[in-house]
C-alpha cells in the first residue's frame, strides 16, 4: 500500500466517521435526557436527505437553501415526533416507549416508501462539492474535505451551547435529574424538545452530506447508519457527547480500514459494529468515556 | 352456599366448553384443509405459524421482561438447519451452483420431524450462547444487543457461502409445513406454555418480570431463569422459523431482517404482552388482516380519485396501528388476562351478582 493511498483511506474514514459522529451525537443526547433509544433517528437523517432534495429537484432551489430548508423541516420534525410518539409515554415502563420508538421508525420508514417511492433516487450533487481535488498524488473529492471540517465547526458550536448557554445549563440538569429539574423551574418538555430539534437539525445536516458523498437516496438509507450510530454512541459513552463523536470517529475507521486492509472481510462490514457493540457492553458497559451509573431500586 | 353449587356446577361445563371448542376447531381445521383454495388455507395454515412465533416472543418479552429484537436471527437459524437437513442431494446440487456444498451437509438428509426438532435444538443453542453473555445486559442494552445479534447471524450466513449458500438462499424446499404439522405444532407450543406459566418455572419467570430484585431476594437465581428462558424461547422460535421455511419453500437472509421481528413485535403487542391468548387471537387476526390489507397496496378505484397502487400503505397502517395501540391502550387486548369463558359470558350477559367468581 502506498502511502497516498493510506492517506486517501484516512481522509475518507475522516468523512465517514463525522457523519457518523453527526448522528450519534443525537442518539446520545435523546438517551442522556430521556433514557430513550429514539429508533427513529435514522429515519431522520433520511427524511433531512430528501427534503433537500426534492428541494433541489422539484422546487429547484439552489443547494443551500435547500439544505437550509431540509435543516429547519427536520428539525421541527422531529420536535413534533417527540411530541406525538414519545411524550405521552414519558412515565410509561421503558419498554412501551421503546417500542413506541420502532413503530414510529417503521412509521417514517414506509411513509417514505410510499411518499418518496422505494426506487433509489439520484441526488445532483452541486459542481462546488464533487470537484476533485488534488494533493501531489492524492485525489480527492470537495466534500469528503468539507464533511469534516463542517463537523468540527458544528460540534464547536454545539459544546458552546451545552456549556455557556442557560439553555445547555437546563439540558444539563434535565439529564442528571428530571425532577429535581423541574423543582429548579427547568422547563423539561421546552428542553426536551430543544433536544429533539437539535438532534435531528444534526441528523439532517448529515443524510444531506451523506446524499452529497453517496449520491443515492432510498427510504431505508437510514436504516444501518442508525443502527451503526447508536453503536457508536453506546461505545463512546451514551449520554456524553465527547463519547458520541470518539465512538462515530472510531466505527468510521475500523469500518473504512478493515474493508481497505482485508477486503475478504468486506463482506462482514455490517457485523463489525455489531461485534464491536457486544464487546463493548461486556466488557465496559458504560462505554469508553461514559460515567459509571448506579442502579437504583 | 348457592354460588358454591353454582360454582361446582360451572368447572366442568367450562371443561365441557373448552373441549367442544377445540374439537370444533379441529374440524374447522379438517375442513379448510379439504375445501379452502390454496391462498386461503396458506393463509390459514400461516397463522398457525405466526401463532408459535408470537409466544416465543412473548415467552421474553411478556412473560420474563426480557426485551428481544433479535428473533428474525434465532428463525434464520432454524429455517436454514431445517432447510438443509431435509433437502435431497439432487436438490442440494441445483441450488449450490457458485460455489459447492461442504461435503457433510451433501449427503445428509433426514425426515422432517427429527430435522424439525434438530432446528429447534440448534437454534434454542444458539440462544443460550447469545444469551448467557448477554442477558447481563437490562432494558434497552439488552435490546439493542439481541437486535445485534440478529444481524450477525444474518450478515454470517449471507457469507458462509458453502453452508447456506449466501446471498442466493435455497430454493425449492420440502413443502413439509401441511394444515396438520403447523396446527400440530401451534396446538403443542401453546399446551407448552400454558403449562409453563403453570409450573412454578413459569411463576419464576413473572417475578423476575416484576422485580428483579424481590425476586432474588425470594431465592431465585435471576440469571438462571432468564438464561433458561432465553433458550426456550430460541428454541420455540427455531421450530417458528423452520416451519415458515417449509410453507415458503424458498429461503434467503434477506427475508430474516428486523422487519420480521417487527411483525412479531406487533402480534404480540396488540394481544397484550404477557398473554397466552391475547397472542394467539392476535396471531390470527393479524395474519388475516395482512392479507386482507394487500388491497392497500394495490391500484384502487374510489368513485372520487383513482391511486394507480401505493405500495408500502399496508406497512404504514401497520405501524400506526401499533403506535396507537402503545401510545393509547398500552396492555394490547387482553392485557396479561387470558381468555375464559366467563370472560365471553360476562360480555353478553350482565352480572347482577358482584364477586364471589374468583376461580
Amino acid at each position: 500500500m502506498t502511502l497516498s493511498l493510506l492517506f486517501q483511506h484516512i481522509v475518507n474514514a475522516l468523512s465517514l466517521g463525522s457523519l457518523y459522529a453527526l448522528i450519534a451525537i443525537g442518539y446520545t443526547m435523546v438517551y442522556g435526557i430521556l433514557r430513550l433509544i429514539n429508533f427513529a433517528h435514522g429515519d431522520i437523517f433520511m427524511l433531512g436527505a430528501y427534503v433537500a432534495f426534492y428541494g433541489m429537484t422539484i422546487v429547484a432551489l439552489p443547494w443551500w437553501a435547500a439544505l437550509l430548508v431540509s435543516i429547519v423541516f427536520t428539525a421541527l420534525f422531529g420536535i413534533g415526533l417527540e411530541r406525538m410518539a414519545y411524550r405521552p409515554l414519558r412515565d410509561s415502563p421503558r419498554i412501551s416507549i421503546m417500542i413506541s420508538a420502532i413503530g414510529a421508525s417503521f412509521l417514517l420508514e414506509s411513509l417514505a416508501v410510499l411518499i418518496f417511492g422505494g426506487r433509489p433516487k439520484g441526488v445532483p450533487v452541486p459542481d462546488v462539492l464533487s470537484k476533485v481535488i488534488h494533493f501531489g498524488s492524492v485525489s480527492m473529492i470537495m466534500i469528503s474535505l468539507i464533511i469534516p471540517l463542517f463537523t468540527f465547526a458544528l460540534l464547536v458550536v454545539l459544546v458552546w451551547i451545552v456549556n455557556k448557554t442557560k439553555t445547555g445549563m437546563a439540558m444539563r440538569a434535565v439529564s442528571t435529574d428530571i425532577e429535581a429539574a423541574r423543582l429548579m423551574a427547568v422547563n423539561v418538555n421546552k428542553i426536551v424538545s430543544f433536544t429533539f430539534g437539535i438532534g435531528s437539525l444534526l441528523a439532517a445536516l448529515g443524510g444531506i452530506m451523506w446524499s452529497f458523498k453517496y449520491p443515492q437516496l432510498n427510504p431505508l438509507m437510514g436504516m444501518m447508519p442508525g443502527l451503526k450510530c447508536f453503536i457508536a454512541a453506546v461505545i463512546g459513552g451514551i449520554g456524553s457527547i465527547g463519547g458520541a463523536v470518539l465512538g462515530g470517529f472510531l466505527m468510521g475507521f475500523i469500518e473504512i480500514m478493515t474493508v481497505a486492509f482485508m477486503p475478504t472481510l468486506s463482506g462482514y462490514r455490517d457485523a463489525f459494529a455489531f461485534v464491536l457493540l457486544i464487546v463493548v457492553l461486556l466488557v465496559k458497559p458504560t462505554g469508553l468515556l461514559g460515567k459509571r451509573q448506579t442502579e437504583k431500586v | 352456599m348457592k354460588q358454591s353449587t353454582e360454582l361446582k356446577k360451572a368447572l366442568p361445563k367450562r371443561k365441557l366448553y373448552t373441549i367442544a371448542a377445540l374439537a370444533a376447531f379441529v374440524v374447522f381445521a379438517f375442513l379448510a384443509n379439504l375445501f379452502f383454495d390454496a391462498f386461503t388455507l396458506r393463509v390459514f395454515n400461516l397463522c398457525a405459524i405466526y401463532i408459535v412465533l408470537a409466544l416465543s416472543l412473548n415467552l421474553l418479552n411478556g412473560f420474563t421482561g426480557l426485551f428481544s429484537l433479535g428473533h428474525a436471527g434465532f428463525m434464520a437459524v432454524g429455517a436454514y438447519v431445517s432447510a438443509l437437513l431435509t433437502m435431497s442431494t439432487q436438490l442440494k446440487d441445483m441450488n449450490y451452483f457458485l460455489e459447492p456444498i461442504v461435503p457433510w451437509l451433501h449427503h445428509l438428509t433426514m425426515p422432517f420431524l427429527p430435522a424439525i426438532i434438530i432446528a429447534g435444538l440448534v437454534s434454542g443453542f444458539v440462544g443460550f450462547l447469545i444469551g448467557a453473555p448477554v442477558l447481563r445486559l437490562r432494558d434497552d442494552y439488552l435490546a439493542i444487543a439481541t437486535l445485534g445479534f440478529g444481524e450477525i447471524i444474518r450478515v454470517l450466513i449471507t457469507n458462509a457461502q458453502g453452508i447456506t449458500n449466501g446471498a442466493q438462499g435455497l430454493k425449492g424446499l420440502p413443502r413439509y409445513s401441511t394444515t396438520f404439522s403447523v396446527w400440530v405444532a401451534a396446538g403443542l407450543v401453546t399446551l407448552f406454555m400454558v403449562l409453563l406459566m403453570r409450573s412454578s418455572f413459569g411463576r419464576a419467570l413473572k417475578a423476575v418480570r416484576d422485580d428483579e430484585l424481590a425476586a432474588e431476594a425470594m431465592g431465585i437465581n435471576v440469571f438462571k431463569v432468564k438464561v433458561t428462558s432465553f433458550t426456550m424461547s430460541s428454541f420455540l422460535v427455531g421450530i417458528g422459523g423452520a416451519l415458515l421455511g417449509h410453507m415458503i419453500t424458498t429461503i434467503d437472509p434477506k427475508m430474516f431482517t428486523f422487519m420480521l421481528t417487527f411483525n412479531i413485535l406487533l402480534i404480540v403487542v396488540l394481544g397484550g404482552i404477557g398473554s397466552i391468548s391475547g397472542s394467539v387471537i392476535s396471531a390470527i387476526a393479524v395474519t388475516i388482516l395482512m392479507e386482507v390489507l394487500r388491497f392497500l397496496d394495490e391500484p384502487m378505484n374510489l368513485i372520487f380519485f383513482k391511486t394507480d397502487g401505493l405500495p408500502g400503505l399496508r406497512m404504514v397502517v401497520f405501524s400506526l396501528l401499533l403506535m396507537i395501540i402503545i401510545i393509547y391502550r398500552q396492555r394490547g387486548l387482553m392485557g396479561s388476562k387470558e381468555f375464559s369463558w366467563d370472560m365471553l359470558t360476562g360480555l353478553f350477559v350482565k352480572r347482577g351478582r358482584k364477586g364471589g367468581d374468583h376461580v
